[in-house]
């Protein structure tokens, strides 16, 4: 039994504590934006937001995640998909198969709270996560545009 | 505008075989049906290609696979062109192969790869969205009583000259759909050069969804009742699962029981793939592990440079005296080259929901084929082909991993057979779809050149040892071990994969080595390593000649103009000839396949403790017609992404018989940090159609290994480059 603040709702989920809050968010919630990739945290497909800060969540036991945390998905970071990260990504067609882009998103999306105006070595630094279609240089592109760099 | 024929008339589109022993005919009437596709309730359908909204919305139907290389955009434009519609109320319907076989295949092939997905389906694409207009304007015609040549459409607003009437397609679709369509072969298609809808950088259609989570992959099917399978082959490729202790792992939470999914494989079922996988790992397993456990990196190595003097030889192609040639020669090069076993990595990993019932067979699966996806659901189920669907999802990621060998179809099914009513998804782990993938097959090349006194080339012997796909997927289609399949790249022949270069003696021989490890097509397949083999060997040879690696390749190239005009393409913008900041080396290459023409300039640096930074790559493309410039862009950079992992990182090595990199831990890939700025020139070309998610990345990792080659003096020829000392 656990209690989870997801996305604004408070959620009681019955699971095994030792469970990797990724399967929670995808199996007991039932939001599939957040994926799974590696179950290793190499890939960052399973990013989300705790408390502000990026986060993967295929290596976190959900036994460690505390009533009180803010958790949010892709799905929470905004009500219309207007994020900024949202609309450079959509003005630059980052995606291709987009399987990746939820985590990308969620890491773009926590990099520039903490960093309105990143540099390209800022970005290098936080936007660790694989994509295996190599959408990286329209990434970079995007994370300046969403800083506001370019107008989307 | 001629009025449309009253005539049904039928037409034949190709021979194209679907895989996995699916025999379904090829007549395609482009018959007057009902719109049948789900969410096209009140629209009309006014051919298989085109179905019309009141509201005028134009839902253009894709049969092809999406997994990220942009066909259902590139698609859609191309009906879109002929139709003339209004790009803004476009949208897109995948249509299933259920659907596809109940009409005779009237939409045609659905495999999608081997980079063919516009280009063998442009013309009876845009023939469709050619009578889809035609039959409009004739509605809209017989409506207000006057010649249809009298009416003109644009932006999907259909005008009557003389009248000044107007109508929208919305408004006439479903009087459009009961008339009978034209003659399609009559249909004058519109001149590429006058496109107003294809051939632009228009935005993707599948964008939005996949920004804000709502996209569903296969991985995220939710049906009611659903259960969920993890599953463990053999990791010994041809092993075979002995025995399991069930009662190990009985009374886990949410465990319903084990699955013996075939000889070499077995499942759980759970309630949540979680808990299926937690019980799997906990679960007690003997496995035989047959005589494969003998096998490693190092004995097929020794197996492959047997090949490279064996008798039993494959000679592709024989022009002169090769070998004569390059004894006689002034000054001889030799090199032998090797690339490893490489996995696929796909993000979304190998998975299918299947669902069986004693009359029906349904799977909801990501598939390039889902035509072959649906046989291996009916061969499997034993269910009629008739009575089973394939719900196919956009790909996380195919770079040929999904496509003709539907292994994970055919798990899914012997797992849902039983739970009978009760759909069953199966995830395979990470480690799973790393240590059982069809990998990129292995191979070693050694090859010899003469140059004469004056440094021309007049002879190149190129050998390959190595596995072959076509023996492991069909093994019908090699004889005595001749198959020029793997030999990619090296054809003669104009069209797909020619060599760009005229030899005056040439040899070109292929020794097949197979191994326990199964193979199958990697994104550019063979193009890649025989990329690397003839590049930068010829870079060994120019260099060895004195001369410039462009001006070299320039002299053997006056019989292929396309194949030059890319590489000077691609040499003008990436600068070659001009100052680099110190320490910047440039390496050059060319290549050609999947009907495409590539080259590459690379800008490379090496630090003193033999780091690699690839600093800016410039990649030239003549694909023919270019149907959606900033998609083929995306395709190019990708393409670097995925080349730069291979040549970087990549390689899958064998111990007692297995795969050794099982996560991205050990197999890692390219992250944003080392991606290189990357600029594409899409070289204007308007007779032929090229394909664009393959090609280009062949000439990535030979550019950059001539551009390290530069740097140090010394080439490479072994991959991955983390295991190569630069300094």
């Amino acid at each position: 039994m656990a209690k989870l603040n997801i996305n604004g709702r408070v959620r009681d989920v019955q699971v095994e504590a030792d469970t990797p809050l990724l399967w929670v968010i995808r199996e007991q919630i039932g939001l599939t934006g957040t994926k799974y990739g590696c179950g290793v945290a190499q890939c960052g497909a399973c990013s989300v937001h705790i408390n502000d800060q990026v986060v993967r969540t295929c290596v976190l036991p959900v036994g460690s995640v505390k009533a009180t945390d803010r958790i949010v998905t892709i799905e929470g970071l905004s009500a219309t998909g207007s994020h900024p990260v949202q609309k450079a990504w959509a003005a630059l067609d980052v995606p291709q198969c987009g399987y990746c882009q939820s985590g990308q998103i969620m890491a773009a999306s926590a990099l520039l709270k903490r960093k309105p105006k990143p540099t390209d070595h800022d970005i290098d630094d936080a936007m660790t996560n694989i994509c295996r279609c190599g959408t990286y240089q329209r990434i970079r592109e995007a994370v300046h545009m969403a800083a506001g760099r370019k107008q989307a | 505008m001629k009025d449309i024929k009253l005539s049904r008339r039928r037409f034949i589109v190709g021979t194209a075989a679907a895989g996995g022993g699916l025999a379904v005919g090829i007549r395609m009437p482009l018959g007057l049906r009902a719109a049948e596709a789900q969410g096209t309730a009140a629209a009309a359908e006014v051919n298989a290609w085109v179905v019309v909204k009141p509201d005028d919305t134009c839902v253009i139907r894709i049969a092809r696979s999406e997994m990220g290389q942009g066909t259902r955009t590139g698609l859609a434009q191309l009906v879109a062109e002929e139709l003339e519609c209004d790009w803004k109320k476009v949208a897109t319907e995948s249509i299933t192969p259920g659907q596809n076989l109940a009409r005779e295949r009237v939409w045609g092939e659905m495999a999608t790869g081997g980079s063919r997905g516009i280009r063998t389906s442009h013309d009876y694409v845009r023939r469709g969205g050619a009578a889809a207009r035609m039959m409009l304007l004739q509605a809209a015609a017989d409506e207000w009583k006057v010649p249809v040549a009298e009416v003109s459409v644009a932006d999907g607003v259909i005008t009557h000259a003389g009248t000044g009437r107007r109508t929208t397609y919305g408004k006439v679709a479903a009087a459009a759909a009961k008339l009978t369509p034209p003659d399609l072969k009559s249909i004058k298609l519109r001149d590429p050069k006058e496109w107003k809808i294809a051939g632009k950088p228009m935005k993707r259609l599948d964008t939005a969804d996949k920004l804000d989570g709502s996209k569903v992959f296969a991985i995220d099917v939710k049906l009611p009742g659903m259960l969920h399978a993890a599953i463990k082959a053999c990791p010994v490729f041809g092993g075979k699962l002995v025995s399991y202790d069930e009662a190990k792992i009985s009374g886990r939470p949410g465990v319903r029981r084990v699955v013996k999914v075939n000889d070499s494989t077995i499942a759980v079922v759970a309630d949540t793939w979680w808990r299926a996988r937690s019980a799997l790992e906990a679960l007690p397993i003997v496995w035989d592990e047959g005589p494969g456990a003998s096998q490693s990196s190092a004995t097929i190595g020794k197996h492959l440079e047997e090949g490279l003097a064996a008798k039993d030889v494959y000679a592709f192609r024989n022009e002169g005296d090769a070998i004569a040639a390059i004894q006689g020669a002034a000054k001889k090069v030799e090199a032998v080259y090797g690339t490893p076993f490489l996995a696929h990595a796909t993000m979304e990993p190998m998975n299918c929901t299947v669902k069986l019932s004693a009359e029906r067979a349904e799977c909801w699966v990501a598939t390039q084929n889902s035509e072959a996806s649906l046989a291996a659901l009916s061969e499997q189920s034993g269910v009629p082909l008739a009575k089973c669907e394939v719900y196919r999802h956009d790909l996380g990621g195919g770079f040929g991993r999904r496509g003709g060998n539907q292994d994970y179809v055919r798990q899914a099914v012997n797992i849902a057979k039983h739970f009978p009513d009760v759909p069953v998804k199966m995830i395979w782990s990470r480690e799973e779809d790393m240590g059982h993938d069809f990998y990129r097959p292995i191979s070693q090349c050694k090859l010899a050149a003469g140059l004469d006194d004056k440094g021309a080339l007049v002879g190149l012997h190129v050998r390959i040892s190595g596995q072959s796909i076509n023996a492991f997927v069909n093994p019908a289609l090699v004889t005595n071990g001749q198959d020029a399949r793997q030999l990619q790249g090296y054809t003669d022949k104009p069209g797909d994969a020619q060599l760009g270069y005229t030899v005056p003696s040439l040899l070109i021989e292929y020794v097949m080595r197979n191994t326990h490890v199964p193979v199958g097509p990697w994104r550019g397949v063979n193009t890649n390593q025989n990329a690397v083999y003839m590049e930068c060997f010829i870079e060994e040879v120019a260099r060895a000649a004195g001369a410039d690696s462009l001006e070299f390749r320039r002299a053997l190239m006056s019989k292929h103009p396309k194949h030059l005009a890319v590489l000077n393409a691609a040499a003008a913008k990436g600068d070659w000839g001009k100052p680099l900041p110190a320490g910047v080396h440039r390496g050059i290459a060319q290549f050609m396949g999947y009907g495409s023409y590539s080259a590459a300039i690379a800008e490379v640096s090496v630090s003193g403790e033999g780091k690699v930074k690839v600093h800016r790559m410039v990649l030239a493309l003549d694909c023919g017609h270019a149907v959606n410039p900033d998609q083929i862009a995306a395709q190019v950079e990708g393409s670097v992404a995925y080349g730069l992992s291979a040549a970087l990182y990549g390689e899958c090595t064998v111990q007692n018989g297995r795969m050794t990199e099982l996560n991205f831990d050990r197999y890692q890939l390219l992250r944003l940090a080392e991606m290189p700025k990357v600029e594409t020139v899409i070289v204007p070309s308007h007779d032929f159609w090229g394909g664009v998610g393959e090609p280009t990345i062949s000439v990535v990792t030979p550019a950059v290994l001539n551009a390290i080659f530069a740097a140090t003096g010394k080439p490479v020829r072994t991959l991955p480059l983390k295991n190569v000392t630069l300094v």
